[in-house]
């Protein structure tokens, strides 16, 4: 075979084609609503999240209930959960969020362990892979990104205030409770959705890098926006074709291209460019550090 | 700005008997404090003495756990919170930030050209038109007022609360904040804002609430920046001049006077 055939043969196989398109979706998908995640001081809920929802696709098919709809709700629920425990704002409320979601992972795997695996392999849910994308998991994926960037439009200045200043956006008739939970039930179902592609245990870079390094290129929030989605796009794409040519599993490859346009960028634009990301997920009054700080009394 | 549904004789909020703690340490005992329309109010007091506090009851961001809170039906508020309270590397220029407070505007993300309009002529009235394409990282700390400032009032406010507005700001903004104040009140906007510098902020305001945890005294600076008051509030001995009708607060220091090392 010559070089050439060699660069192309993956591309004759239908399996790899819906592999690629759905680590496109995955990888913009995560892009987008990790500039939001990141900026929140979100990305730890993220890996505890999809954390939790690997109890649930362990879960479901024993019970009987379809995984998509089981990992669903288990995932909503932890989301919805994580959410009400942070902005009660009490003491350990970080430590509630481990022990919930780590238990959850722990139950996911003593139950595959056990049982075996009526789903998606094991290996496949942990570090992502290229094989056994159906129709139906391309048609969620699909559903899930056309469904954030149309909330993400209509939102948009609600979602950037309550991120931006969340007490000066409640004043100005900001429903912000409402804009964190639809963020939380966004992050679960994207998560729920890229999940076999990328893995539990690598979701989390890909939710982070894209909009670090977005944020390095660019003062704007959405240039931002659209610099993440297509880092996030051309990383998932080049770590699926990757996968195939190495014999890794994707989200492993995936999150290495995107770390070495990290490096690249990081190189590019020096010491001015990581001086932009000072603050990302180190948000003064953004949830996950309100845990920290919440256990102060506030300034009077 | 004429305010149809509300008359000069309704408070356009009002607490009552107020208490308000976070766990078993109390902030606010038994406040009760009005504000009318065209008011401007300082509400002076040294750190958690309440100032920020009572100021999140008026706006409602916190809910009192005892006595009541009212608001006149229609009243709209816009809230200057202080500088350190933002990420400012967060990335978003000065029209982005000011545009946010039109949260309704509609449901996309570029503005309409009315909106970018009312946007330029807010930051020309406060000086900074030329900044509005800036990156907020790259403002002054006189600029960052100025642009919470812009936003609050593209919301075309009846009321205005402002916590520290010239706490880390230079003489001179400070000067400049203070005029703009006094002409948006003068455009029958009401005002109240916290501050702990008297000599160069409260001494200068029509009306002083001086707070610590109750309400010591209310009134014109004459009334309430007088020894007895200024010692009750601030828990220190100060000398008070008169400087052109105006009181001057000297810290006397007696017993803790700095004495040049001995060479």
């Amino acid at each position: 075979m010559s070089l050439f055939e060699t660069l192309l043969d993956p591309f004759q196989y239908q399996f790899f084609i819906k592999g690629l398109v759905a680590a496109l979706l995955a990888g913009g998908l995560c892009g987008l609503i990790g500039v939001f995640i990141t900026l929140r001081g979100m990305s730890y809920i993220g890996h505890g999240l999809s954390h939790a929802i690997f109890g649930g696709y362990a879960a479901a098919p024993l019970l009987g209930i379809p995984i998509v709809l089981g990992a669903g709700l288990w995932g909503l629920a932890s989301a919805l959960a994580i959410n009400a425990v942070t902005r009660r704002h009490r003491i350990g409320a970080d430590a509630a969020i481990g022990v919930v979601t780590t238990a959850s992972f722990a139950l996911g795997v003593a139950l595959l362990t056990k049982f075996g695996n009526k789903g998606p392999a094991f290996d496949s849910l942990l570090f992502g892979s290229i094989n056994g994308v159906s129709i139906g998991d391309l048609l969620l994926l699909g559903g899930v990104f056309l469904g954030t960037v149309a909330i993400f439009t209509v939102l948009y200045r609600q979602l950037l205030f309550s991120t931006f200043d969340p007490e000066v956006a409640k004043v100005s008739g900001v429903n912000v409770g409402l804009m964190d939970t639809i963020l939380m039930v966004v992050l679960s179902m994207s998560i729920l959705a890229t999940l076999s592609i990328i893995g539990v245990t690598l979701v989390a870079a890909t939710l982070v890098i894209p909009p670090v390094v977005a944020r390095m290129l660019t003062d704007s929030f959405g240039r931002m926006l659209w610099i993440a989605t297509a880092l996030g796009t051309a990383a998932g794409a080049v770590g699926m074709y990757l996968s195939y040519q190495l014999e890794i599993p994707s989200g492993t490859t995936i999150v290495l291209v995107n770390a070495a346009v990290f490096l690249v960028v990081l190189v590019a634009k020096g010491a001015k460019g990581l001086g932009r990301t000072a603050g990302l997920d180190d948000h003064t009054d953004a949830p996950a550090t309100g845990l920290v700080t919440a256990a102060a009394p506030s300034r009077a | 700005m004429s305010l149809p549904s509300i008359s000069a004789a309704t408070p356009l909020v009002e607490v009552s008997h107020v208490t308000f703690g976070y766990g078993h340490h109390p902030v606010l005992i038994d406040v009760s404090y009005a504000v009318m329309p065209g008011q401007f109010t300082g509400i002076v007091g040294p750190s958690g003495s309440g100032k920020t506090t009572l100021l999140k009851l008026l706006l409602g961001t916190e809910k009192a756990q005892r006595g009541q809170v009212s608001r006149a039906g229609s009243v709209s508020m816009s809230y200057v919170p202080q500088l350190e309270t933002v990420n400012w590397n967060f990335p978003v220029t000065v029209q982005d930030c000011v545009l946010m407070s039109r949260p309704a505007g509609r449901p996309f993300p570029r503005p309409s050209k009315l909106e970018r309009a009312e946007v330029f002529d807010v930051l020309e009235r406060l000086g900074i038109a030329d900044l509005a394409q800036r990156h907020i990282r790259e403002l002054s700390g006189g600029q960052q007022q100025r642009m919470f400032l812009a936003r609050a009032l593209v919301r075309r406010p009846q009321m205005l609360l402002l916590d520290e507005p010239t706490s880390g700001v230079d003489i001179q903004t400070r000067h400049e904040v203070l005029h703009l104040l006094d002409d948006l009140n003068r455009e029958g906007i009401a005002i109240v804002l916290t501050t702990h510098d008297l000599n160069g902020m409260a001494a200068h305001l029509p009306h002083l609430l001086a707070l610590r945890q109750r309400v010591i005294a209310s009134g014109p600076p004459s009334e309430v920046i007088v020894p007895s008051v200024v010692e009750e509030v601030f828990g220190a001995r100060m000398e008070i001049l008169q400087h052109l009708g105006i009181p001057v607060v000297v810290d006397t220091m007696d017993d803790a006077t700095v004495k040049p090392a001995a060479s």
